[in-house]
């Protein structure tokens, strides 16, 4: 397998304050990589920074194309979805616009409602809901809906920023059910952020831990569930 | 009972010159938050650039297009050349800025032009409208063509691409960069769209006010209030707060003894101040939630 | 990597930027310089020079109460003509038919512009931002049509105005009359410039400045945001009024046309020019819009607009944060030669 994604000395910064010091990681593709930590630890300015939305230093390669210096929307026309942490959903607009606009830089326009179609077999739940504003979605259909926003790009890689947070148990097992599936069945490479560490090496087949701003850990996910420091840190058994 | 039909119908002829303005402060207020305080010098130049192309002999409709194809390009270069710039300052720079741009525009427009009052045509004719002496078929053209650009700008926000995308970009513009759009370009077409809106209001307006680098000081000021009284998120709303300030004025003029035309800025102003304080959303925009 | 924007948590954009307390004013040396000028200036020029400078400080009051608002406060105002006009009125008319001393009607225009602004300040709690601009620029508009009013002729003199008497010196004091004028405002300007930085300093002033930063986050500290908001207006139409009032007596002659929304644009101006939150740029904001206008007609009659407009974009790109960054480059570039 080749490295999809390859971080080579990673460093952010907020004002005069460093977030991020020295990362580097490589994601294979077709894998489903986790990445965990704790509070402020630099997991989301890690996903920020792939996609250049905070001031950072570093190599950033993406399919062997260095994307340091794309802005924003210049990184996702190449294939990157990020589901944002709080979701980013367009609260005043309606579910089916909201997943039109994740097909907004896409060419192939007559692919679009086929697409459309196909989220709605994968979120049944935004189906009975396509013309509410999103606004009034629940917290859970909300996510779906920024789950199935970012796949509307047909996306290589897909960053997940806590997918889980403020979600039941019960819809969050079911996020995740649908996330693997995506990554088996679509073939998309996915990052995700998470402080839901028990379900998200379960998930995952590889895994990193970061504090702050360091990678401190890498390998397996059973390997880094199984180990003992990871397991009183994270797992709490 | 037939003096105040009259007399809201009459409001309604006023009322069709604010609401063109209203839809090109909200369009601009849409795309970039803010209120241009130097739109109606805009609108007032593109009206310029109209005039002297008829005065070199292009036919009306076709000086109509061309200006507003300039009105558009010209707005986009405003954006891109002074205002792209200033997107992360405060929004007092911005102001600055506005006021700025309107004393230049002002300035270049009576040195080009001058400022003697000139005669502006109308292809609508002024004769009254449907035997109606309150109101000319030019004042009905004018409410036609307000409305035809209400109904194309409904439809290019609702049914088409970029439409959606300039949408998302002033909603949210992180999500809106997360998924792929280009909301500084956005920005740039929202100025070229309420540059070229208020190019058609200019010519629209003109034959009524006549033209000069004044005649549309007044004129932004109704048109403000009617965008606030609509709700500054709306261009529906702009458009009806047109109509209502237009009736509101009539109104008041006719049946409050003592108002000449001398309160009758007052009275709008102070119909800004208070729908600001009762109902700061407008009539027909939606409330924005602030975040802390 | 390109520097990307730094992330911003989204709140409603900020009207102005923060500037810390102890920025907001000069230290004692370059304020004696100051004081030094203006003090010996007026013993070595003619008249009418003595009579631009007493605009000068005039226009500095009105942009420094502009400045207690916005810069202190965070709130936006293109309506000061409006709290000008009635200071202005009202020492005119008590001059004129109460045949008042001029002196003692400045304190009476400063407390009934303080209760005008404090009244105006209740709407606008409700509203921020744009549409505070928007509020104040219509008072603002509507302020020269009020005092046409026919109601009120007997005392305003409708659009004609009122003519001011201009004050002797007083105790025989061997000096001119714009002499005179120039140094009393020059006082008065002073004990106001004073009492404004202690009421920055004060706990009024950090609730003022705690409400620029973050609304929400002053009302969670227990800061009454109603109340301080509206008193910041309320002070500042009391600076803006006492200013209004030597602005009468100065210029002899009050009338609707002199306070229309060129004005008010002229003061935020100079607020923006003087860098917004810095009180000693108030007498540089007061200069900008004083002399360019004049420097603009001087280079060309009919662009005058056009070259205004142009030095304002200038002064944007240029010195964002305007005479105050222009302090500080110089400050450093002092520092940096003493060093060599």
């Amino acid at each position: 397998m080749t490295a999809m994604l390859n971080v080579k000395d990673l460093r952010a910064y907020y004002g005069q304050v460093q977030a991020l010091h020295g990362l580097s990681f490589s994601l294979n593709e077709g894998s489903l990589t986790t990445l965990l930590g704790a509070n402020g630890a630099g997991k989301t300015t890690t996903l920020r920074a792939i996609c250049n939305m905070v001031r950072s230093t570093g190599a950033i390669e993406f399919e062997g194309k260095p994307i340091g210096t794309r802005s924003t929307e210049n990184v996702v026309r190449l294939g990157i979805a990020h589901v944002p942490q709080g979701r980013g959903t367009f609260t005043n607009m309606t579910v089916e616009e909201n997943l039109q606009l994740g097909a907004i830089s896409r060419s192939d326009k007559g692919a679009i409602g086929s697409d459309i179609e196909r989220m709605y077999e994968h979120f049944p739940v935004l189906k009975q809901r396509y013309t509410q504003q999103a606004g009034t979605l629940s917290g859970g259909e909300q996510q779906m809906l920024a789950v199935a926003r970012a796949l509307m790009l047909r996306p290589r890689l897909m960053l997940l920023d806590e997918p889980s947070f403020g979600l039941a148990p019960l819809i969050v097992r079911d996020l995740f059910r649908i996330l693997g599936k995506i990554n088996r069945e679509e073939k998309v490479t996915i990052l995700v952020v998470e402080q839901n560490a028990q379900l998200a090496l379960e998930l995952a087949d590889q895994a990193y831990v970061i504090e702050t701003g360091r990678i401190v850990m890498s390998g397996n996910a059973k390997d880094i569930a199984n180990n003992e420091d990871v397991r009183k840190s994270y797992l709490g058994y | 009972m037939e003096l105040f039909a009259n007399q809201v119908l009459a409001g309604i002829a006023t009322g069709a010159i604010y609401a063109c303005m209203a839809l090109a402060v909200v369009m601009i207020y849409q795309a970039i938050d803010h209120l241009n305080f130097a739109q109606g010098e805009m609108a007032m130049f593109s009206t310029f650039v109209s005039w002297q192309l008829m005065q070199w002999g292009v036919p009306y409709w076709g000086a109509f297009v061309l200006t507003v194809a300039f009105s558009f390009v010209a707005g986009i270069i405003i954006e891109r050349l002074l205002f792209k710039p200033l997107a992360k300052a405060p929004i007092l720079t911005n102001v600055a800025g506005f006021i700025a741009l309107y004393a230049i525009i002002n300035s270049v427009a009576g040195l080009i032009w001058d400022f003697t009052i000139k005669q502006y045509p109308t292809p609508f004719g002024s004769s009254p409208f449907l035997g109606s002496q309150l109101i000319s078929t030019h004042q009905a053209g004018m409410i036609g063509i307000t409305l035809l650009m209400l109904l194309l700008l409904f439809f290019f926000f609702r049914f088409t691409r970029v439409g959606l995308a300039m949408r998302a970009a002033a909603s949210l513009p992180e999500s809106a960069r997360l998924v792929g759009i280009n909301t500084s370009w956005m920005i740039a077409l929202g100025w070229g769209m309420a540059s070229a809106i208020g190019s058609i209001a200019g010519m629209m307006i003109a034959p009524v006010v006549f033209l000069e680098p004044n005649m549309m000081l007044g004129v932004l000021i109704y048109g403000f209030a009617a965008a606030v009284l609509g709700g500054l998120s709306s261009p529906f709303g702009a458009v009806m707060g047109g109509f209502l300030v237009g009736i509101f004025e009539n109104l008041v003029g006719t049946y409050i003894p003592g108002v000449g035309n001398e309160l009758k800025l007052p009275i709008a102003l102070a119909l800004i101040i208070v729908v600001l304080v009762v109902k700061p959303a407008g009539l027909f925009g939606r409330a924005i939630v602030k975040r802390v | 990597m390109s520097a990307a924007e730094e992330v911003e948590v989204v709140t409603e954009g900020q009207a102005v930027e923060a500037v810390p307390k102890r920025a907001m004013t000069l230290g004692y040396g370059t304020s004696l310089v100051v004081l030094a000028a203006l003090v010996l200036i007026p013993l070595f020029v003619k008249n009418f020079i003595i009579f631009q400078m007493t605009m000068l400080l005039i226009y500095a009051l009105a942009v420094l109460a502009l400045n207690i608002l916005t810069g202190g406060s965070g709130q936006f105002s293109l309506g000061q003509s409006a709290f000008y006009a009635v200071g202005a009125y009202t020492s005119a008319i008590l001059m004129e038919h109460a045949g008042m001393n001029y002196a003692l009607t400045l304190p009476i225009a400063g407390i009934v512009c303080f209760g005008f602004g404090f009244l105006f300040g209740q709407p606008a709690l409700r509203l921020s931002g744009v549409y505070l601009a928007l509020a104040t620029f219509a008072l603002a508009t509507a302020m020269p049509q009020l005092l046409k009013l026919g109601y009120f002729e007997h005392w305003t003199g409708g659009v004609q105005g009122l003519v001011v008497t201009k004050p002797d010196a007083p105790f025989g004091l061997p000096m001119s009359q714009d002499m005179w004028l120039y140094y009393f405002t020059l006082v008065v300007s002073i004990a106001i410039y004073v009492a404004s930085v202690n009421l920055l300093r004060s706990r009024s002033g950090r609730a003022f400045m705690a409400i620029r930063d973050n609304e929400i986050a002053a009302s969670a500290m227990g800061v009454d945001v109603a109340l301080y908001k509206t008193l910041a207006f309320g002070v500042s139409a009391g600076i803006t009024g006492v200013a209004g009032g030597l602005g009468a007596i100065a210029v002899q002659f009050v009338a609707p046309d002199g306070y229309t929304i060129q004005l008010a644009i002229s003061l935020f101006l100079g607020m923006v020019v003087g860098g917004v939150g810095w009180l000693p740029g108030s007498i540089v904001g007061s200069a900008f819009i004083i002399f360019v206008p004049n420097i603009a007609e001087g280079i060309s009659k009919g662009l005058s607009g056009a070259v205004f407009g142009v030095l304002l974009f200038l002064v944007i790109f240029l010195v964002p944060h305007g005479a105050r960054q222009v302090a500080i480059i110089a400050q450093q570039l002092a520092a940096k030669l003493k060093k060599n």
